[in-house]
């Protein structure tokens, strides 16, 4: 029963890359309920990553408002909002996701380190990621395998596992496919909706593939949501 | 779990860190190393007399007069008067005297001549005698006793014979009065091992026939004929002194100073140890600090590995970011790295110095008379290793900042 409760929520944001006139976005509004399965489609160029930063609290909107599970990011200083971030947030980014030289335990374990509530929310660390591997495919000797010597789909596994552990409210995935073949792609998708929807996480992917589509909730376009404003000087 | 992958961390960079380790160790391991032959040198200086109040010789520099009569370093310039030492003998004060006469050598040892009181009188290491190994201390007229490493040297045992040569490093040699080797002394580690020790009238003998340095062509007094002479010394090179009462070293050493039939002097050895170490200590200084800058200088090396490691690492820095580490973690991390790095450089410094010491060891007495002991790490030595795990922290202060003010520029995104 997802409830309808805003996980993520942007009321105009407006951002300017410091020491750059040319370059700012603006979103209007965006909002992502809980457990509900968003595309965000965007070419390169289009002001997703800047999105996603904004969303995870490492820059800061110059104006308007970011929420994520109900909490002003902006409100929060630096450290509050690291920690909120690992709380809150589960990210698996395109590539080169996990510390190669470390084992996949630690890779899968690193950001409860860093969230003590996530954390708690585990009781048993080694089973839990034990269990995350074994429910997206990957084999149970992995785990003290070097994260660096997994080939790429696995290691995207790996990182799902990373951003799924301690059910944080919130996954977002930036383009996690695009350097995965068809067949893995179709694979680790699946194994990755599965776990969301276990968990009623929401996730938030980025792609620019728009072949995806199908597989989501919803699709959003970032043209629809956003403006990015190049002003000529 | 973060000491681990930081750890891990290390352990991918193996080779660079393994480097920078090896530098840092070998500096490490330099410091203690001097610092153990410094003090080394220093304890095995001062072990090498005592329990003698005043060293008497001809006047020259107190140092020197140490040095020659005790050291075996350098030369007399002068002798003092066998008369001279029979008075300042027969004065109340003295409790003991033993004469020291130099100047002959046997191979590239010297030869003493003493009086058998020596053994009992000369102490080192706070109050140790001298013990014979095997044999005894010489009874005859051409009996010799010689110390550890002079038997080990030149592989002598009991009834060896000996010739000694006229002057040091001479081709003159004594060859018709050769003597017998009566007596090998226990290792002592002071000069005494490497010293041929003979009874002051063999000195005296193995000089019947020459005069001003240099045989008398044709004279050859056969060996049965000196023993019947009265072999009365004219001159010594140096004598110990012990007094009745230690109230009276400074009166006995100013009226011997003062001695009006011939310049001596008289002084105090541990006084005298002082200022050599006076000396010394300019060049100890300098030495200290010059390993002390090695030291710096492997840790400015790690300095600049920490620094040129740092892009390639600004993936796994955003991976912490993303993670939810604060930049403060980043760096921690690097800090800790560096901690670590100077820790294990540390640990294997002193590991290093140990197996030098146990390969050096025999070395360097045999070398240059030196016995460092093999002990535990002081706390001096702790000291240093902590210092040097400090320092290493705070170096990496440096790149750590950079990476910090890195890590906020670059968020979690890192565009390579």
């Amino acid at each position: 029963m997802p409830d309808t409760f805003p996980i993520l929520h942007l009321d105009d944001v407006r951002y300017r890359w410091p020491g750059r006139t040319s370059f700012g976005l603006h979103v209007p509004s965006l909002t992502l309920v809980r457990a509900e399965t968003v595309l965000l489609l965007g070419e390169s160029g289009s002001g997703k990553s800047t999105l996603l930063s904004l969303i995870c609290g490492t820059i800061i909107a110059q104006s308007g408002n970011v929420s994520v599970a109900g909490r002003s990011i902006a409100a929060l200083s630096a450290g509050k909002r690291d920690r909120f971030r690992a709380e809150q947030i589960g990210l698996i980014f395109q590539q080169f996701n996990l510390l190669p030289f470390a084992s996949v335990k630690d890779n899968i374990l690193l950001p409860l380190q860093f969230a003590p509530n996530r954390r708690n929310r585990v009781p048993n660390l080694n089973a839990e990621a034990t269990r995350l591997c074994r429910d997206l495919g990957l084999p149970d000797d992995v785990m003290t395998a070097q994260a660096g010597t997994l080939s790429v789909g696995q290691q995207q596994r790996v990182a799902a596992a990373r951003a799924l552990i301690g059910t944080p409210p919130l996954i977002i995935a930036d383009e996690p496919t695009s350097s995965l073949d068809a067949a893995t792609q179709t694979t680790f998708l699946e194994l990755l909706f599965a776990q969301s929807r276990a968990h009623g996480t929401t996730l938030l992917m980025v792609s620019h593939d728009a072949r995806l589509s199908d597989q989501f909730d919803r699709v959003i376009n970032m043209v629809d949501i956003a403006q990015t404003q190049r002003i000529s000087t | 779990m973060i000491l681990r992958v930081a750890f891990g961390s290390l352990i991918a960079r193996a080779l660079t860190v393994g480097m920078t380790i090896l530098a840092i160790a070998l500096s490490v391991a330099l410091f203690l190393g001097v610092e153990k032959i410094r003090t080394g040198a220093k304890a095995s200086f001062a072990d090498t007399i005592s329990g003698t109040d005043l060293i008497i010789g001809a006047r020259s520099g107190s140092v020197q007069l140490l040095l020659y009569s005790v050291f075996r370093i350098g030369n007399a310039t002068n002798n003092m008067t066998w008369e001279s030492y029979q008075d300042i003998a027969a004065r109340p004060e003295v409790d003991w005297i033993v004469p020291i006469s130099l100047g002959d050598s046997h191979r590239q040892f010297r030869v003493m001549g003493t009086t058998p009181a020596f053994f009992d009188r000369y102490k080192f290491r706070s109050g140790q005698s001298l013990a014979v190994r095997d044999g005894a201390i010489m009874s005859d007229l051409f009996d010799t006793v010689i110390g550890a490493d002079v038997a080990a040297a030149l592989g002598y045992a009991i009834g060896d014979p000996i010739v000694v040569a006229h002057g040091l490093a001479s081709f003159s040699q004594h060859k018709d009065q050769p003597f017998r080797v009566s007596g090998i002394l226990e290792k002592t580690g002071t000069p005494v091992d490497r010293t041929v020790i003979v009874s002051l009238e063999g000195i005296e003998a193995v000089h019947v026939d020459w005069q001003s340095g240099a045989q008398i062509p044709g004279q050859s007094t056969p060996a049965n004929v000196i023993r019947q002479m009265e072999l009365e010394p004219q001159a010594v090179t140096a004598a110990l002194v012990g007094v009745q009462s230690r109230l009276q070293v400074f009166g006995l050493q100013r009226s011997i100073n003062e001695y009006p039939q011939e310049p001596l002097l008289a002084i105090l050895p541990g006084v005298a140890l002082q200022e050599l170490w006076q000396i010394v200590g300019i060049a100890e200084t300098a030495l200290i600090a010059v390993s002390a800058m090695v030291v710096v200088t492997a840790l400015i090396g790690m300095m600049a590995t920490i620094f040129s490691s740092l892009n390639e690492r600004r993936r796994e820095m955003a991976i912490f970011r993303a993670m939810g580490a604060r930049p403060r973690v980043v760096l921690g991390l690097l800090v800790l790295e560096a901690a670590l790095m100077a820790a294990i450089g540390a640990i294997l410094g002193l590991a290093l110095l140990y197996v030098g010491l146990f390969i050096g060891q025999p070395l360097i007495d045999s070398a240059f008379g030196l016995w460092l002991p093999i002990a535990p790490p002081t706390m001096r030595e702790f000291w240093v290793l902590t210092g040097v795990v400090a320092a290493g922290a705070i170096v990496s202060m440096i790149p750590a900042l950079r990476a910090y003010r890195m890590s906020l520029a670059d968020g979690m995104m890192v565009k390579i």
